[in-house]
């Protein structure tokens, strides 16, 4: 067993892991941050998308120990409190989901895109930067339409991006 | 049109949990004392299990238990079934080889399934399934579709040859007469590739069993959880139906896959009770490869005889279809019903003549994916209307128009009586979108630039609202497909509707709260949808078949009328007027000419109370139920046109434009009937341009990952022109025809018409890859510089 110590949405986290355990089983199983999912075994699908140290990462793909000292967010962190970040709502205003499987992977992907894109994005940057996510429901249409708007909406709301 | 009522793009109540993470799927349930399993599956595709040996396997650190088929066959425990009985032409049953859950002798495919480990942890559970020796007798395989017939080794003893049925539909006399007076014969063969659907939740269930009260539970990544508990008790044999909880929560997507009973949910809830603990199985992407049913793999020849003005006269299909290694669920219905009586297309055809030959082969079972027989039959159908049109040299859209069925209700020589459309509206306001009358100048151009520019059109039908429960149990289907609701009022006036249908993406927290809304002016946020659940709703046939909104909701919408109906009664004793000068409108029972009313929140708290009207003939509360049975499959149709622009050096093709105008009659939440046409067509999009599934002549699935099998990404897409036309269904009592399927239904004979165009002749395959596009190419490559 190996002892991780990290910070997870703001909260200090410590625990003894099998030296095997993926990130993404740790925030699942150990944490039970389920909003997390993974949907492949391969690192294509991006379901698992959390952001670490700030920066989009495939949680199946960094080991738990990688992430000691760390700081990660998750889907279940990007909220203020019951206040939407702007990318949660934008998803929702423009119907970017269906079954709800890829989202939180989709928006924590859209979030660091936003990051280190900006906010005027063009429908073409955002289909070549949703490379890393797949999506079986929505056909990309309102996924697209969905991440401009919240670009704009996070260039709006300076405060809360600062605040991540 | 109120705000949340029907027609408003209300947005939906579900995303609040999915976009903030709280979304709950099977794999985020969690037991008490749950132990993890694993299935052992076949490496081999066809082979005899001499033995298995599992002793240094049971020795394994944190190893519970360990079964193979034998312990299944102990217990009593039956085969998995297929519910649909097709026979052939010469009134044979067809032949269903026995599909245990786990092996029993012999193993069929690669991925089936071998022993279950049950471990403390699922790394544990696989280190003990690798300890386990199988001593296999490596057969043959038998992998092609169109060969399987003609193989030296049968996949299962009851089918000799591999066939499972020779099935035929329509009048082959009428139909030979049809070509003998023909002025032209157009002439097909296509290959419609075996898809897998890949919903992005990977199946998951997780079996309970309470040893105090003898009742199992299972939570299952099932579209239809009340069926499941059906066939697991009735069939499979695992616990009684009421003692048998089934819970599917939140599903991350279907498109079918999820509708089957498979091995690993009857293994988990039978092994809860073997180990005395709660047992969890989770799917990863290469086990959904390997053992989620695939869709499609037809091989067919389609022949189309018209006069010498182009009309149709006649229409002939053989198609050879693969079912894979067991018959699953529903599998013999895709080829069959729901394949068959959808080749007159949007055509008045006087005579169609189908055969189908269904065969086994050592791959993984074929069911039912996204549109189920129907995107198999409007390839068919479109690409051999595409081609006529070109050799007769007719502009493709006069051609379709010239053979349109104009008026209804329109009986086709194959079962299917349409009961409305209007299939020149639809295509007409299709032309305009897709600025078709300036296609070939943006052809020229592309030609200036070294690309060929293509355009293809698709006017798909489908049948949907599945279905009148005699009319399927007529052919074959061991059910009915009647739909359920139970409608809750509560005493402050809010509403809980139960429904048998199941969401799993379609938005029904939404779409059928909008309809409560509509009906009883109550806030939206005052109504709760439950499903999913079998101690919650009494019963339900579940959602495939884009039957939730024509029949889920028009089970909904009869108890919403009783409710009313009750009401009113309510309404009469406070008000103290007759109940039959009670009017219900705007959410007020109100006395009819006067300015009494009671509101519905009052109404129904009087209902409650019942102190207006106790001790006479009616009984307090207000909870209402009804099972709604449709009169008619409805019929949702459209046209889709694609254009496309290919590279003929890198082969690469680029949709440029996507046209979709389709008729869903009454929509009760456009921007969710829209959200359905883009995924469908990007799944059709997949299927013609990325998506194929290899398996290499060892019945090795060769494309078992997502660095194999290519899925749709963002950019392999552009963004749609969605469109409207509405004839409301007469046929239920919203007028709703259904619209989950049709994207996927149109989408793939699209594409290839219009890639077809571009190259300027017809022989390409999908998954039309740049490799094929390119060789396609460079075969012409002489003829287009000519041009």
């Amino acid at each position: 067993m190996a002892t991780v110590s990290l910070t997870v949405n703001g909260q200090p986290v410590t625990a003894d892991v099998d030296p095997r355990t993926l990130l993404v089983q740790f925030l699942r199983e150990n944490l039970r941050l389920t909003g997390t999912h993974v949907g492949c075994d391969t690192s294509q699908c991006g379901a698992c998308v959390v952001h670490l140290n700030g920066e989009a990462v495939k949680a199946c793909t960094v080991l738990a120990v990688q992430a000691d000292a760390s700081v990660v967010t998750t889907i279940e962190g990007l909220a203020n409190g019951s206040e939407l970040h702007p990318m949660q709502a934008a998803f929702r205003e423009h119907h970017g989901l269906q079954c709800g499987y890829c989202t939180p992977g989709m928006i924590m992907a859209a979030v660091d895109m936003v990051n280190r894109k900006g906010s005027a994005l063009d429908e073409h940057t955002i289909r070549a930067e949703l490379e890393g996510n797949l999506c079986r429901c929505t056909g990309y249409h309102n996924i697209v339409k969905a991440v401009a708007a919240g670009a704009q909406a996070m260039a709006q709301a300076p405060v809360r991006q600062a605040a991540e | 049109m109120t705000a949340t009522g029907i027609g408003a793009p209300v947005r939906r109540k579900e995303d609040q949990r999915f976009v903030t993470g709280q979304g709950r799927y099977v794999d985020d349930f969690n037991r008490p004392g749950q132990a993890h399993a694993y299935f052992l599956r076949s490496p081999h595709a066809h082979a005899n299990i001499r033995s298995i040996n599992t002793l240094a396997a049971r020795a394994m650190p944190g190893v519970v238990g360990i079964f193979t088929g034998e312990d299944l066959a102990a217990d009593g425990i039956g085969g998995l079934i297929c519910g649909w009985m097709i026979h052939s032409k010469d009134g044979t049953p067809m032949k269903a080889g026995a599909h245990p859950a786990l092996a029993q002798g012999k193993v069929r495919y690669v991925g089936d399934h071998v022993a279950v480990v049950i471990a403390e942890t699922l790394a544990q559970a696989k280190d003990a399934a690798e300890a386990i020796e199988v001593d296999y007798e490596v057969l043959p395989a038998v992998v092609e579709t169109a060969s399987a017939t003609k193989a030296a080794t049968a996949v299962h003893d009851v089918a000799p040859d591999n066939t499972v049925f020779n099935w035929h539909l329509g009048n082959k006399e009428a139909t030979d007469q049809a070509f003998a007076k023909a002025a032209r014969v157009t002439t097909i063969e296509l290959v419609n590739n075996r898809l897998v659907p890949n919903p992005m939740e990977p199946r998951a269930a997780l079996g309970e069993y309470d040893l105090g009260s003898d009742n199992y539970t299972l939570y299952t990544t099932s579209q239809n959880p009340h069926v499941a508990r059906l066939v697991l008790s009735a069939f499979i044999g695992v616990a009684p139906e009421h003692k048998l909880r089934v819970i599917a929560p939140d599903v991350g997507g279907g498109f079918g896959s999820k509708i089957f009973i498979y091995a690993e949910e009857t293994v988990c809830v039978w092994a809860a009770k073997k180990v005395r603990r709660p047992v969890k199985w989770t799917s990863d992407r290469t086990e959904a490869f390997l053992a989620d049913a695939h869709g499609r793999d037809h091989v067919t020849k389609a022949e189309m005889a018209m006069d010498e003005d182009g009309k149709i006269l006649g229409f002939r299909v053989h198609t050879i279809a693969n079912l894979g290694a067991y018959l699953s669920t529903f599998s013999s219905s895709v080829p069959t019903y729901l394949y068959a009586p959808l080749l007159s297309g949007q055509y008045d055809i006087p005579a169609i003549y189908c055969e189908v030959d269904a065969v086994y082969t050592n791959t993984a079972p074929v069911d039912a994916y996204r549109g189920a027989g129907r995107p198999e039959a409007t390839f068919v159908v479109e690409r051999i209307v595409e081609k006529a049109a070109r050799e007769i040299g007719m502009d493709p859209a006069k051609f379709r128009k010239k053979n349109y069925i104009k008026n209804f209700p329109h009986q086709t020589p194959v079962i299917m009586t349409y009961d409305a459309g209007d299939y020149h509206a639809s295509m007409n306001k299709a032309l305009e979108v897709a600025d078709y009358k300036n296609f070939g100048k943006r052809k020229r151009e592309s030609a200036r630039n070294g690309k060929l520019r293509g355009i293809g059109f698709s006017s798909y039908i489908e049948a949907c609202g599945i279905a009148p429960s005699q009319a399927v149990g007529s052919l074959g289907a061991g059910v009915g497909l009647w739909e359920s609701a139970e409608v809750r009022v509560n005493p402050t006036g809010s509403v809980e509707v139960l429904t048998g249908s199941h969401s799993h993406g379609q938005g029904h927290e939404t779409t059928f709260a909008q309809l409560v809304s509509d009906r009883l002016g109550v806030p939206i946020d005052n109504v709760s949808i439950v499903h999913g659940d079998t101690d919650k709703v009494q019963f339900g046939m579940g959602t495939y078949g884009s039957r939730s909104g024509a029949v889920g909701m028009s089970a909904i919408a009869k108890a919403l009328d009783k409710v009313i109906a009750k009401g009113k009664k309510v309404a009469a004793y406070v008000l103290e007027a007759s109940e039959g000068d009670i009017e219900f409108k705007d959410g007020k029972f109100t006395v009819a000419g006067t300015d009494k009313s009671l509101d519905f929140a009052s109404t129904a708290l009087q209902a409650y109370i019942a102190h207006k009207f106790s001790g006479q003939d009616l009984e307090p509360g207000l909870k209402e139920g009804a099972f709604y049975d449709p009169t008619n499959f409805t019929f949702p149709a459209g046209v889709h046109i694609c254009e496309v622009e290919i590279d003929p050096d890198t082969g690469v093709t680029r949709i440029e434009r996507w046209t979709a105008v389709d008729d869903f009659g009454v929509i009760i939440n456009p921007m969710i009937v829209e959200g359905q046409v883009h995924g469908g067509i990007a799944q059709g999009v997949g299927q013609a341009l990325l998506e194929g599934t290899v398996y290499d002549k060892n019945g090795q699935l060769v494309t078992a990952s997502y660095n194999d099998y290519c899925m749709p990404r963002a950019h392999d897409l552009p963004s749609f022109q969605v469109g409207m036309t509405v004839t409301p269904c007469p046929s239920n009592p919203l007028g709703i025809k259904g619209c989950g399927e049709a994207g996927a239904i149109a989408a793939p004979a699209a594409v290839i018409n219009a890639i077809t165009d571009a190259l300027g002749h017809e022989d390409i395959a999908m998954p039309a890859t740049p490799q094929n596009v390119w060789r396609a190419a460079q075969r012409n490559a002489m003829p287009m510089a000519a041009e």
